[in-house]
């Protein structure tokens, strides 16, 4: 039996020699398949926070991803063309400054996040699951039908941003920022988990009852995670959007949102490290089954169903030996 | 605006609310009875599209291609019930949700693998391809007229099954108490399945119905399944009053916002601001409908508290 917490410092050794190693063999693709895998682990982290330390099963979190991944494209592409974003009543200009846009998208997907959750969270069980799906679908369509910014085409953007002191155009250093920000996140979140309010949040998912008569606000827990969980993943849309420099309405459709959820049962609910290994795992079989036959999806699909039906838990739950994730 | 187009536009919201009807009113059996929430419901609707398709190029009769596309989708139910979903019953949504999903990405590259990516075209059948002339004089597509009233005949016939027929009798006992009628004898495995096969050959229907219309591809199920999914949520769970209520709801706002709004914004902006602020609008407004609705009942309009 491994410990859970000998196997999070393994998985994070690995993506890091992963990219290191390729690195030093000159292999950009190889380093750019790895900064994929930890954009969407960042993604898979944001939605673990609400949905395996919440229980609040999201499906519509392509949502927070979409609106990331738009506010960079908005912010860069009036950069591109030094048009202003909006004159009247002042004056605000793109950008094209990762920090900068990491915050707006940051911002963006929290507003979004609380106004969608403030709806959502009246509802619950299968009700939110479908309710969540919908609106993430509501901002797919609008996504096609606003023409400014591509419309269904998309956009592209020509140059990644920029990072102070870096160069973001060679993939080691767009990995480490990437890589970087993602234990980052991932410190962030253990904080909160152990912290109080990540117990209350663990607390309203078991027993809300019991949450209301210790005289916490359930309602209010559950709002304040499904909008840090919205703003992870708002983040992780702006990197993903920079890593293809080019935005598109399918950052927002519902099969993202399947996909998220899907790192999150490969790695193993409610793990630390849950999301990162199913992201790898995922870009692993989508590279190597992709390779084998262009209907991978059949494959992905046997998998997974094998999972949810045998092997609760996920790979860090079949690796442990523990089917339960410490909380 | 003219009031004929008005009322053309009026039936096309109940045509289309009447197929939301279709596949609401088999998610929300199925959610009702057994308590499962089913992704691949999208899927079912799907194959039921293909499968007419297929038996459509190779007859050429439309009404045997309908019967294809229920048995087809029927049979795959049944099929699916029995190997993945019967294993779901008693586990957490999420792994419903996951579960389903999975079922999705089998489904739709199957059917890749099996027919191509290109979409297949089923014709409306020569008898329907004209129009009608309505009382007052409005030209009206005879096929999408047929479509309500297939899709009015199915409620009024599944309303009699629920309210009437034995099997209705169990039905609505499950969706009260699972463990009480499996204690009281009835077979509650044979009614699962049932019901499923049910609701996945009401969601072939409507696809073989709805391919006429639009072209028959992989991946046509899945938005259909998020409306049918509003629906619900609007009309509450497990009511099938509910689902008909709602279906016509949003098959009305979403058909009546698509050509309105982008004339009600041109009376105060120019045309192509109008249009595409209109459209941006109306995409949404079926959410916005459904919002309203949970704000003042979160449980949908005749859901169960």
């Amino acid at each position: 039996m491994i410990s859970e917490r000998f196997l999070n410092y393994t998985v994070a050794l690995l993506i890091l020699g992963m990219a290191l190693g390729a690195w030093v063999m000159d292999e950009p693709f190889l380093i750019t398949l790895t900064t994929k895998a930890v954009i969407l682990a960042l993604a898979g982290v944001g939605l673990n926070l609400a949905l395996g330390q919440g229980g609040l099963i999201s499906l519509g979190h392509a949502a927070f991803f979409g609106l990331g991944g738009y506010a960079m494209g908005v912010l860069a592409s009036h950069a591109q063309n030094f048009t202003p974003i909006m004159e009247t009543p002042f004056l605000i200009e793109g950008t094209n400054s990762m920090p900068i846009i990491w915050l707006v998208a940051i911002v963006v997907s929290s507003f979004f996040a609380f106004v969608i959750g403030l709806f959502s969270l009246r509802t619950s069980g299968v009700y939110f699951i479908m309710v969540t799906l919908a609106f993430g679908q509501m901002l797919y369509y609008f996504s096609i039908s606003w023409p400014a910014y591509g419309g269904e085409d998309g956009l592209s953007i020509y140059v990644r941003n920029s990072f102070p002191g870096l160069n973001t155009l060679d993939p080691i250093q767009f990995f480490g920022i990437c890589f970087v920000v993602l234990m980052v996140v991932i410190y962030g979140v253990n904080r909160l988990t152990h912290s109080s309010f990540g117990l209350a949040l663990n607390g309203a998912r078991q027993n809300a009852q019991r949450i209301r008569t210790v005289g916490l606000n359930p309602f209010k827990i559950q709002l304040i995670a499904f909008t840090i969980s919205g703003a992870i993943t708002g983040l992780a849309g702006a990197l993903f959007a920079d890593l293809n420099r080019f935005i598109s309405p399918t950052m927002f459709s519902w099969q993202t949102s399947g996909e998220i959820m899907v790192f999150i049962i490969l790695g193993g609910v409610a793990r630390l490290y849950g999301p990162v290994v199913g992201a790898a795992l995922f870009i692993l079989l989508e590279h190597w089954l992709g390779g084998l036959s262009e209907f991978w999806h059949i494959y992905l699909g046997v998998i997974l169903l094998s999972v949810v039906l045998f092997a609760r838990g996920g790979l860090i739950g079949a690796l442990s030996k523990k089917e339960n994730a410490d909380a | 605006m003219s009031t004929v187009l008005i009322i053309e536009q009026i039936l096309n919201g109940l045509q289309f609310g009447v197929m939301l009807f279709l596949m609401a009113a088999g998610l929300t059996l199925i959610f009702g009875v057994m308590g499962l929430i089913n992704l691949a419901h999208g899927s079912l609707y799907m194959v039921g599209a293909f499968a007419a398709a297929a038996v459509a190029a190779s007859t050429g009769s439309f009404l045997l291609a309908l019967a294809a596309s229920l048995a087809a989708a029927a049979i795959v139910g049944a099929v699916v019930e029995l190997v993945v979903i019967r294993r779901l019953y008693d586990r957490d949504h999420l792994d419903q949700v996951l579960a389903t999903f999975a079922l999705i990405l089998i489904f739709s590259e199957s059917t890749r693998w099996l027919f191509g990516s290109f979409p297949l075209f089923l014709d409306v059948p020569k008898a329907l391809s004209g129009t009608v002339t309505l009382p007052g004089g409005i030209a009206y597509s005879s096929y999408r007229l047929m479509i309500i009233l297939v899709g009015v005949a199915v409620a009024i016939g599944l309303f009699l099954l629920i309210s009437k027929t034995r099997i209705g009798m169990r039905i609505r006992a499950g969706e009260n108490d699972r463990e009480m009628i499996g204690a009281l004898g009835v077979d509650i495995s044979k009614l699962y399945t049932l019901v499923f096969a049910l609701g996945a050959a009401l969601a072939g229907l409507s696809g073989a119905l709805v391919g006429a219309i639009q072209s028959v591809q992989v991946g046509m199920g899945e938005p259909v399944l998020i409306l049918a999914f509003v629906v619900i949520v609007i009309g509450g769970i497990g009511s099938i009053k509910g689902a008909l209520v709602g279906a016509l709801l949003v098959g009305l706002t979403d058909t009546l916002g698509r050509v309105m709004l982008p004339l009600f914004f041109a009376n105060f902006m120019e045309q192509s601001s109008a249009t595409s602020v209109g459209s941006s609008l109306a995409s949404m407004s079926i959410y916005i409908l459904m919002a309203a609705v949970l704000i003042f009942k979160p449980t949908g309009l005749f859901g169960r508290a």
